[in-house]
């Protein structure tokens, strides 16, 4: 048979059937293109809440915790939005209250990650008793509430920042290598990981190119919705008085400082509670785009 | 419908049953529809089987889905007429349609075993779509049912079909789902591969159970498949496909013996392959009586013995759980031995992986059945065939892409496909990855578990040739585990037959290829379909005659 050469197999052949392979920034353009509305908008949200957070000083008019004479300001063209209790400008803490609840959020969630996603891959490679050790004591945090549970841990180490953080990180962890150990599981049986372990790959190796990108799809979503948890904790906890302490401008407290004022009907303390669900909506409409986006659904046609 | 369907006298054979017309099918992919299928005429009448070949990508399945007036999710059918029983398909709405599926159209699929739901009883879904349509009441079904599972030699056939799917082997369920496409009598089936899946020793029962029952009941069927010799022995008629057109159609007798066109004869040619045994005194690899299991359980291998000689292709052979992979698995270091040792260049390689030096893991390479799991999907070929080389030869940056793509050339590909994924590639392409993979390590000993019987029959060709030529090139041992005896026949210098963890015997090809052999090597060896049309039956009125002793103790 090889003197028809054309007629016979020939793999290098069939290289005009598959198509050059796009690059990373065209694929995420044409993914924008197609994205619903919603994802727009969760997008569109996202980028402004982060602007302000960067640019806080200078979009506020004044600064964190600058004090006026007033307190309970009116809205006025001094004070747009008024003052709170002390007499801060309400405005100007909602932009700097940006910048500390979410980057507070961030770093938590990011640390949640680390903490969590690294023993989820780890204890899927390594069964047996250690994987026991960690997923039995996985399920002793997980049984306690966690908000309750998170207070009586900030009344004892005391609601610092760093404390704050920690603790809301090791608690979300739990949830984060659940998620993790399982899907690393599927992974971590495919011949391409025994492959690299037959080469004699080392445990970081495998952990962190084999099996970290595959996946990757899951852990992102779930970093998005876990970032609105841990958001939502910090604001219910500073509101409960042990989160961000004052002076530190941050949303949740400054519902709580001014909750008094909707007796009055006044909607000021509404303003930072909207912020907050705002954010909340923007990101989940982003994960929801994302997850449909790389759940493999195809739209029919 | 009507209730003499079941007898099937309201049959007349010979009556056309199916037509499609220039059927053109479109699949949807980067915003765009691209042709599958383009333009094909099938007629089939009432008792015929019609046998549809091709390589994968020529749109046999999509068509077989066609004669349902069905298109997957992402395709659709964009021109041409399918007439079923005088009825148009593509005419009537989607709920006649679905009233026609599972009642007098079915459908076989290649996987059983993933067909199946694990939560319910084998009868409960054998007589579902048929108490769903309202054909028979639930007593009937299931009284028919077990007639069903008898006249496919089912053991047991009363009680089998309370069984839940993990009770009974792959075969049987194959079976099972056979049944039930019968369970309603339908005037079409429509076989999807099934059983490519399956040993070749449970091939054959399967293969007589279906040509018999189509028989009986004067159904018309199609029959996807690859594989020739088995396509040979159950259509009356066969079309081959390629890109989505019409190769040549002709009755099987006459296809096989005077093919047209040029691709038809390529296909009948691929078994051609054959390599001149040899034989050399320089042992690469002694395993020495091996026992292993796994989580100190039931014994997998009980006192295997294997001597490898250098520059030798050695073939294991034996159907699934006979312990071929559990052997590459403690040669490997995988799966540490219990018992006995593994003697490579002359000395004794420790049984637990981690225990072995980085130069006796890069001697002795892998390539996996599925090249699809066996590379990292987010790996570009760059990754996949840089890696050892960075890894075991320390070379980086222009010197391991210079390496690559040489690599690349050694197996046929071109430099063009570096940056590539492993999904951008075709499944003998993937396959042909592997190898450069296990060729970057710059190894002695390759274990080749099942490389190929994951592909078409030319693609598969390919590999083999490939295999052969780096074997005279670089005087590798190749280690090949299959089932498949043609391709053993093919490359091997040494075959060891493997029955439920023993070796039966090990010895030259010529030597083991030659009567008389032990009643395993027997069955195993006629069990292999032959491209003539009348092989299925010559061996079933053989073993009828032999008695089934032979057939007993492989233990199905």
């Amino acid at each position: 048979m090889s003197t028809e050469p054309d007629q016979g197999y020939s793999a290098a052949a069939e290289v005009g059937a598959v198509r050059a392979r796009r690059t990373w920034r065209e694929n995420v353009w044409r993914g924008l293109k197609k994205a619903p509305y919603t994802a727009w908008f969760g997008l569109i949200v996202i980028a402004f809440y982060m602007l302000v957070a960067i640019f806080a000083p200078i979009l506020a008019p004044y600064g964190e915790s600058e004090v006026f004479d007033i307190p309970y300001a009116p809205w006025s063209d001094e004070f747009k939005f008024g003052t709170d209790q002390l007499g801060r400008d309400m405005l100007s803490r909602l932009i700097y209250g940006a910048r500390n609840t979410i980057g507070i959020a961030v770093a938590t969630t990011l640390l949640s990650f680390v903490i969590g996603g690294g023993l989820g891959v780890l204890t899927s490679i390594q069964r047996g008793w250690f994987d026991q050790l960690i997923s039995r004591f996985v399920d002793i945090l997980m049984a306690i509430p966690s908000l309750i549970f998170a207070l009586m841990l900030l009344s004892i180490f005391g609601s610092t920042i760093l404390n704050l953080i920690i603790i809301i990180a090791i608690l979300d962890a739990t949830r984060v290598f659940r998620l993790t150990r399982a899907v690393s599981m599927n992974v971590v049986v495919m011949d391409y990981v025994e492959a690299a372990k037959l080469r004699g790959e080392g445990l970081a190796w495998v952990m962190r190119k084999e099996i970290l990108p595959n996946i990757m799809p899951p852990l992102v979503a779930e970093f998005g919705l876990r970032f609105c948890f841990v958001f939502l904790t910090i604001a219910s906890l500073s509101f409960l008085g042990v989160g961000i302490q004052p002076p530190t401008a941050d949303w949740g407290s400054m519902v709580r400082e001014n909750a008094t004022l909707i007796t009055y009907g006044d909607i000021t303390p509404l303003l930072p509670a909207a912020a907050i669900a705002l954010l909340t909506v923007a990101v989940n409409f982003v994960v929801d785009w994302f997850l449909h986006k790389t759940s493999g659904l195809r739209d029919e046609h | 419908m009507s209730t003499d369907n079941d007898t099937g006298a309201d049959r007349v054979k010979g009556e056309v049953l199916l037509e499609m017309r220039d059927v053109k099918i479109d699949g949807y992919s980067d915003d765009q529809w691209h042709d599958i299928v383009k333009g094909v005429d099938i007629t089939l009448r009432r008792g015929e089987v019609l046998g549809l070949i091709g390589e994968s990508g020529a749109g046999k399945s999509t068509l077989g889905l066609a004669a349902m007036g069905f298109a997957r999710p992402g395709c659709r059918i964009s021109q041409g007429s399918i007439m079923f029983d005088g009825m148009d398909l593509l005419a009537m709405s989607e709920d006649n349609r679905r009233a026609l599926r599972g009642s007098r159209i079915a459908y076989v699929a290649q996987s059983a075993a993933a067909s199946f739901n694990p939560a319910h009883q084998l009868i409960q879904q054998v007589t579902e779509a048929t108490i769903q349509h309202g054909i028979k009441s639930k007593s009937e079904a299931e009284g028919d049912a077990k007639e069903l599972f008898a006249a496919l030699q089912l053991p047991d056939p009363d009680n089998i079909g309370y069984r839940y799917p993990h009770q009974v082997s792959g075969g049987q369920l194959q079976r099972a789902m056979t049944a039930m496409a019968m369970s309603s009598r339908p005037d079409l089936i429509i076989f999807d591969e099934p059983t490519t899946a399956l040993d070749v020793t449970t091939q054959v029962e399967v293969l007589a159970a279906m040509r018999d029952i189509v028989d009986q009941y004067q159904t018309a069927a199609i029959y996807i498949t690859h594989d020739l010799a088995v396509v040979a022995q159950m259509a009356d008629k066969i079309k081959v496909l390629r890109y989505g057109n019409t190769v040549e159609e002709a009755e099987t007798r006459k296809m096989l013996t005077e093919p047209k066109e040029q691709y038809t004869k390529t296909l009948w040619a691929v078994r051609s392959l054959y390599k001149e045994a040899e034989r050399n005194e320089d042992i690469i690899l002694k395993v020495d009586g091996v026992d292993a299991s796994y989580g100190g359980g039931v014994k997998v291998l009980d006192n295997v013995s294997i001597e490898m000689p250098r520059g030798c292709t050695v073939a294991v052979v034996g159907e699934s759980g006979s312990g071929k992979s559990t052997t590459a698995r403690v040669i490997t270091g995988l799966l540490p031995q219990s018992k006995g040792q593994v003697i490579f260049n002359g000395e004794v390689l420790p049984p637990e992986l981690k225990n072995r030096s980085k130069d006796q893991l890069r001697r002795i390479q892998m390539i996996y059945q599925m090249a699809d799991t066996a590379m990292n999907p987010r790996h570009t070929v760059r990754d996949i065939i840089g890696r050892p080389l960075e890894f075991y030869l320390g070379l980086t940056g222009k010197a391991c892409d210079k390496r690559v793509v040489e690599l690349l050339e050694l197996i046929e590909l071109t430099e063009e496909f570096i940056d590539r994924l492993p999904g951008e590639l075709s499944g003998g392409q993937k396959q042909r990855i592997c190898i450069a993979r296990a060729l970057a390590a710059e190894p002695e000993l390759i274990i080749c578990d099942e490389v190929t019987s994951a592909l078409d029959q030319i693609v598969q060709e390919g590999i083999l040739k490939l295999l052969l030529r780096l074997q005279k090139e670089f005087n590798y041992s190749y280690l090949f585990i299959t089932h498949d005896i043609a391709t053993v026949e093919a490359i091997s210098d040494e075959i060891v037959v493997m029955f439920q963890g023993g070796v039966v015997e090990q010895g030259q090809k010529t030597k083991i290829l030659k009567p008389p052999f032990p009643p395993y090597t027997q069955l195993l060896l006629s069990s292999v379909p032959q491209m003539d049309p009348d092989w299925l039956d010559n061996l079933l009125a053989e073993r009828a005659e032999s008695g089934a002793e032979v057939m007993n103790s492989s233990g199905q």
